[in-house]
């Protein structure tokens, strides 16, 4: 992972050199061009003196006027005048003997000896001279280079400083984002509350918000499981807390009808509780199971004739089953099919009242199957969430374990069809539908 | 004792009510926060059996709403969670006692009379007047160190007498705590008790007050 810090003080280093590095060239460019702007004016107004000297005949004045020798820069302006003839009148000191001088009036560049010459020459067709007056133009690029070196030494000097500065910058600049990350750093795994982002750099707000909303669905995916947790510990313990009392009951009673009871409600528990096992592992084998198995396709009919033959009708209580069912042209994988069914038709078994009857039949317009019953139905308040993990309704039965219609969703849902419950319109009772989706070409199985 | 038990699984209901009577307490039974807070309101209570998880709320509201209104009647929770912040939530809310599901029988019962004994300000486990003994825990009881036979009824009125000497108990107030609200309660049924205790325990120990009630002859 790379360090935000390294990569702004690279990424600032580099800008801040790419600035000099232009700037510097701008610089040499510059004084480059206007440096040769001064010095050919220099060689020019030279040689315009040297001849003025010249043309009022006073050749030995003119050359010891040439102007600009031996300075302290080593630069030199070197003269010569030349007769038309091709004869040196004169050269100034260190002025080379061979001729600088060109045809023509005016500025030009000549190699002698190797030497780059910038030289300007004044034809004086009246007194049959040329004067020539020639500047190094490796000296003036000398003079150039050491103006900008001059420039560059202490920006170089400077350079490490700045690193420092920037370095030290950067690690105050990114204290806001040290600070969060050591809150975060610091705090132990059940610490759920959102980062303060009040104090902390808009830039990271963003990054906080999200972190934030993180925090809140971990914390309510986990408030989620402790209520799981803790219903099913409610779940499983009360039962044989039940089983346990009956059982020290029926030992300590004298009287045979009292232990009779105790013994009789001991069969009652162990059957709940046998059922509540089966629901959990159903639970558990649903949840682990990836979403919509086609395995092997069963016909509503049929699993429904094999429910309601298997599960036991206690006495007094009526079940019915529409036949036109075995004609409803829908299906789906046998065992979601075969929980959905079992958990809806025991629910209605299980809240049937003596004389009770439950009715499966088919919707009319054929998309579905509904299973009535004439039990004490589900207060309006609790239809939303009667399928949610161990909710036992205020109408709820001995046998019931919470967990039946949420299997029969889930399942319901694997199959691709779509569960509902309701209040029945006609009489006490509660309705639930199971409806399969309408495509195009009618009503399909998932 | 007459104990409320609000617990909504039907078999560990049952076992309390038929459990806790073997030893001497008359048992109402609610399954649901509406009916407890009825049955406070209606009836006193020595002790509340008080389940955690109810259909529709958490036993810990009634709890609370128990002590608001200064109803000190003992409460004992009972609930699956075992941890101890739940427990801590529980006695901090109000509550007297905490027993985990499952729980045992004996332990249940010895703690709700422990609780109730405290209520009453009493540390030791024997009720004692007038040269009776009361061991509520046993059911026994001893007169001037004889061992005497009382009926479970017989026992639960003379509780109610001696746990608090020298104080006027109405026959109501008896009735409360012999008869359960499903059960038939006789008419009479105090003056028989009252009657066949005085053949046992002495017919000058239990003072009748004319259109009062009874109370122990102060006999220390």
């Amino acid at each position: 992972m790379i360090s935000l810090r390294r990569r702004l003080f690279a990424l600032l280093l580099a800008a801040t050199g790419v600035i000099w590095l232009s700037a510097v060239i701008w610089i040499y460019l510059g004084s480059r061009a206007e440096l040769k702007h001064v010095f050919d004016a220099r060689v020019r107004e030279a040689a315009r003196m040297v001849h003025s000297l010249v043309a009022s005949g006073n050749m030995a004045t003119a050359i010891a006027a040439t102007p600009f020798e031996g300075t302290s820069y080593a630069r030199q302006l070197s003269c010569q005048i030349w007769s038309f003839d091709g004869r040196l009148v004169a050269r100034s000191t260190g002025a080379p003997d061979e001729s600088l001088a060109q045809d023509k009036e005016g500025f030009a560049e000549r190699q002698l000896n190797g030497e780059a010459w910038r030289v300007y020459t004044i034809v004086d067709a009246a007194k049959g001279l040329r004067v020539v007056v020639g500047d190094r133009i490796g000296l003036r690029d000398r003079l150039v280079r050491d103006l900008v070196a001059g420039l560059i030494t202490p920006a170089l000097l400077i350079v490490p400083l700045l690193a420092i500065m920037i370095w030290v910058s950067l690690g105050r600049g990114l204290r806001p984002l040290n600070a969060i990350a050591g809150e975060i750093a610091a705090r132990d795994g059940e610490d759920m509350r959102p980062i303060d982002s009040e104090d902390a750099p808009t830039e990271v707000h963003p990054l906080l918000s999200a972190l934030n909303g993180l925090f809140d669905k971990v914390e309510a995916a986990r408030r989620h499981e402790r209520e799981i947790t803790a219903f099913a510990a409610h779940e499983l313990r009360t039962p044989l807390a039940g089983l346990k009392t009956q059982a020290q009951v029926a030992l300590a009673a004298t009287e045979v009808p009292v232990r009779e009871g105790a013994l009789n409600k001991i069969l009652v528990s162990v059957e709940r509780t046998t059922r509540l096992t089966r629901q959990l592992l159903a639970l558990a084998k649903l949840e682990a199971t990836p979403e919509r198995k086609t395995d092997s396709k069963a016909s509503v009919g049929a699993v429904l004739r094999e429910v309601v033959s298997s599960t036991p009708i206690p006495e007094g209580i009526a079940v019915e089953f529409d036949p036109a069912i075995d004609q409803l042209p829908l299906s789906g994988d046998r065992e979601n099919l075969h929980l959905v069914l079992r958990n809806l038709h025991e629910n209605a078994v299980q809240h049937m009242p003596k004389g009770g009857r439950v009715v499966w039949k088919g919707l009319s317009n054929g998309t579905g199957i509904i299973v009535e019953d004439d039990g004490p139905g589900i207060p309006d308040e609790e239809l939303a969430v009667v399928a949610r993990r161990f909710f036992r309704g205020r109408n709820r039965s001995a046998f019931g374990t919470g967990l039946g219609l949420t299997i029969a969703e889930m399942a319901a849902d694997r199959l691709g069809t779509r569960l509902t419950f309701e209040n029945r319109p006609d009489r006490q009772g509660l309705r639930c539908s199971v409806i399969w989706p309408q495509t195009d070409q009618g009503c399909v199985g998932a | 004792m007459r104990i409320l038990v609000v617990e909504d699984d039907p078999v560990l209901s049952d076992g309390l009510k038929v459990g806790l009577g073997l030893s001497g307490s008359t048992i109402d039974r609610v399954a649901n926060c509406a009916d407890a807070r009825a049955a406070l309101a209606a009836t006193p209570f020595n002790a509340v059996v008080l389940d955690l998880m109810l259909p529709d709320g958490s036993g810990l509201e009634i709890l609370s709403e128990m002590r608001e209104r200064g109803d000190v009647t003992p409460v004992l929770l009972l609930t699956a969670l075992d941890e101890i912040t739940d427990r801590v939530r529980g006695l901090d809310a109000g509550a007297d006692d905490y027993l985990g599901k499952p729980f045992d029988l004996d332990e249940l019962s010895a703690r709700l009379r422990a609780i109730a004994r405290r209520r009453e300000g009493r540390a030791g486990p024997l009720l004692k007047a007038a040269g009776i003994v009361l061991d509520q825990a046993t059911l026994r009881a001893t007169v001037d160190g004889e061992a005497v036979s009382l009926s479970r009824r017989e026992f639960a009125v003379l509780s109610a007498l001696m746990e608090r000497p020298g104080v006027i108990r109405s026959r109501a107030e008896i009735e409360d705590r012999l008869y359960g609200w499903q059960e038939e309660v006789e008419s009479n049924a105090v003056e028989v008790h009252v009657h066949n205790l005085r053949t046992k325990v002495g017919r000058e120990t239990i003072e009748t007050v004319r259109g009062l009630g009874y109370r122990i002859r102060g006999r220390p």
